[in-house]
């Protein structure tokens, strides 16, 4: 079962959301951060990161012997990743986004694929529960082949919670494509309805069944259960405002650590999901 | 000479968007421009007026006529995106727009039509003219929407005579925040005193340090933990940025939302009201925003 956990609007609690869930999951789970621009599930986690992996993609090289300036390569790319002066090529290779098209169009052979770094994917655990996350390196611009990679470390765990990218562009659809289930943090405010009614757009363009944790359901209006009502949105669990766990937040400590009580808040949660998703399933 | 300060986080929900509208209140003769294309908010506070709207025209998609299709395989084969199916449909969300199975293939039976990726708009607001956008879902190009609606806030100044930009940023620190801070006058990050604010803040003021900004730190709901609120603070002066002060927790930030203002038209005597106020006379008397646009490369973030 994979589970992402995306919002919309940033700041809802996601990973206080996903780290939660995981944490009161335990053995058996693994929370692959997909938030690599900044990767917070660490912050609470405390993971023991035993496997660091450098993530690439592939850019041109040209090799100036073999190069006779036909142009072929400028006139495929459509990123402006390689412009022909004179007679020499020059690659901008954070314009690339690896397509391959230069280095099949290229009559001469004159180039070879190279590799401009994306940044890190590093993997481990905390205690029984298994963890990855991607860290984009800072100045890159492009996230979904890191998330993509990152998205399918599931090193044979029987659940994976995604904590995803706010949003609604394409680093959060890398995330969410392939969940079965979406849960959608909000909260109960303008700002939250506006974005949850975007990600519930995205999920919808991605045929994935979803459902709703309001996070500080007590402060805002009843903007968000309404339309909760009217899409037929199932609210799968409700955080109230508590200044205890947004200190406890504030220092890196997760819910279930100071309050126990709520893991079984979080274990019901993942069984009311297990039961949308398998009611899902009979019914296609 | 126009000056744009850029506000970002980094983290998402740190109080952007609704300190930015605050600025919007004491800001005179200012152009607003919401860079959070992806998921926009200012207008919720702003409540603009559209006077005009265009359609932001992005990247290409491949598009297999079927009846001119041999079922060769040679797009399948060449597509690094896994987005054509095996009865050759591509899949308009795999699709990366790079037009290779295009000109690749033999039969030359792919079309490659320009899509319409979202909408802009140049709008009036009751604090001046606001120029914002709207991403379609699940698009692409949101860095090239991003460096548009700046383009064009720039524009609108200029022809109306407006000194200040004031720019809302994207979260992250991806291709939106890249396309958001490069040229602008001046950073202003917000952060939560909270151990990912501080984390991800760290990350945008590295990639500030690229840019070559100068930057500004304001610690936003500092009383929820005052050991991070100094951390943070320290964190800035380390980096030569100026801390521009500290904004208290209150839940009126979320009840001005609810009515559609700004904490200053909801709250004007409230203790927030009065610490934004300082905020913003500390970013205007900021040498680097002087209105003579002098360059004040003493104060880039390091």
């Amino acid at each position: 079962m994979i589970i992402s956990i995306a919002s919309g609007k940033g700041g809802t609690g996601k990973t206080t959301v996903a780290t939660n869930l995981a944490l009161s999951l335990g053995k058996g789970t693994r929370l692959l951060d997909c938030d690599v621009e900044e990767p917070n599930a660490h912050l609470f986690l405390y993971p023991e990161i035993t496997e660091t992996e450098v993530v690439t993609t592939g850019i041109p090289v040209v090799s100036d012997e073999l190069c006779t300036a036909c142009k072929k390569c400028a006139e495929i790319c459509r990123f402006r990743a390689l412009t022909v002066v004179g007679k020499k090529v020059l690659v901008f290779p954070e314009l690339c986004h690896s397509c391959g098209g230069c280095v099949v169009v290229c009559p001469e052979n004159a180039i070879t694929e190279g590799a401009r770094e994306l940044g890190v994917m590093e993997s481990g655990h905390c205690g029984e529960l298994g963890f990855s996350q991607g860290r984009l390196r800072v100045g890159e611009a492009m996230s979904p082949p890191l998330i993509k990679k990152v998205r399918t470390h599931h090193a044979g765990a029987k659940t994976i919670i995604i904590d995803a990218p706010p949003g609604t562009s394409c680093p959060v659809i890398a995330a969410m494509k392939g969940s079965d289930f979406v849960l959608m943090v909000t909260e109960p405010t303008p700002f939250g309805l506006h974005d949850l009614k975007l990600a519930v757009e995205a999920v919808r363009v991605l045929g994935i069944q979803s459902g709703l944790v309001i996070n500080r359901s007590d402060m805002g209006d009843d903007g968000v259960l309404e339309y909760a009502k009217e899409e037929g949105l199932p609210i799968l669990l409700e955080i109230p405002f508590d200044r205890k766990i947004a200190e406890a937040y504030s220092c890196g400590k997760p819910i279930v650590e100071i309050m126990p009580e709520w893991k079984n808040e979080f274990r019901a949660l993942y069984q009311r999901i297990e039961k949308l998703v398998q009611n899902g399933r009979n019914a296609s | 000479m126009i000056r744009e300060l850029v506000i970002v986080s980094g983290k998402g929900g740190t109080g952007k968007t609704s300190i930015t509208a605050a600025f919007a209140s004491l800001a005179q003769n200012s152009v607003l421009c919401d860079a959070d294309v992806d998921a926009a908010d200012l207008h919720l506070l702003m409540a603009p007026t559209v006077r005009k709207k265009s359609d932001f025209m992005g990247g290409c998609l491949a598009e297999i006529r079927q009846e001119d299709c041999v079922e060769c395989g040679r797009c399948i084969e060449l597509c690094r995106f896994d987005a054509i199916s095996a009865d050759y449909v591509v899949d308009a969300i795999d699709c990366e727009g790079c037009g290779v199975c295009v000109d690749l293939c033999p039969e030359q039976a792919i079309d490659f039509p320009v899509q319409k990726c979202g909408e802009w708009f140049i709008s009036d607001t009751r604090f001046g003219p606001m120029v914002h956008a709207r991403l379609g879902i699940a698009e692409e190009n949101s860095g090239k929407l991003v460096s548009l609606v700046r383009q064009e806030a720039r524009k609108l100044a200029e022809a109306r005579g407006h000194g200040l930009i004031l720019t809302d940023g994207p979260p992250g620190i991806g291709c939106p925040v890249i396309a958001s801070i490069g040229g602008a006058t001046a950073l202003a990050i917000i952060v939560e005193p909270t151990v990912s604010g501080m984390h991800d803040m760290q990350r945008v003021a590295e990639l500030a340090v690229h840019f070559k900004v100068p930057g500004l730190v304001c610690v936003n709901k500092y009383d929820l933990n005052m050991d991070m609120t100094e951390k943070v603070e320290a964190f800035g002066r380390a980096h030569n940025m100026v801390v521009l002060g500290r904004i208290p927790f209150d839940p009126i930030f979320t009840k001005a939302m609810i009515e559609g203002k700004n904490v200053l038209e909801y709250a004007p005597d409230s203790p927030v009201a009065a610490s934004i106020k300082e905020v913003w006379k500390k970013i205007i008397t900021f040498p680097s925003m002087n209105a003579m646009g002098i360059k004040d490369f003493s104060a880039i973030i390091q």
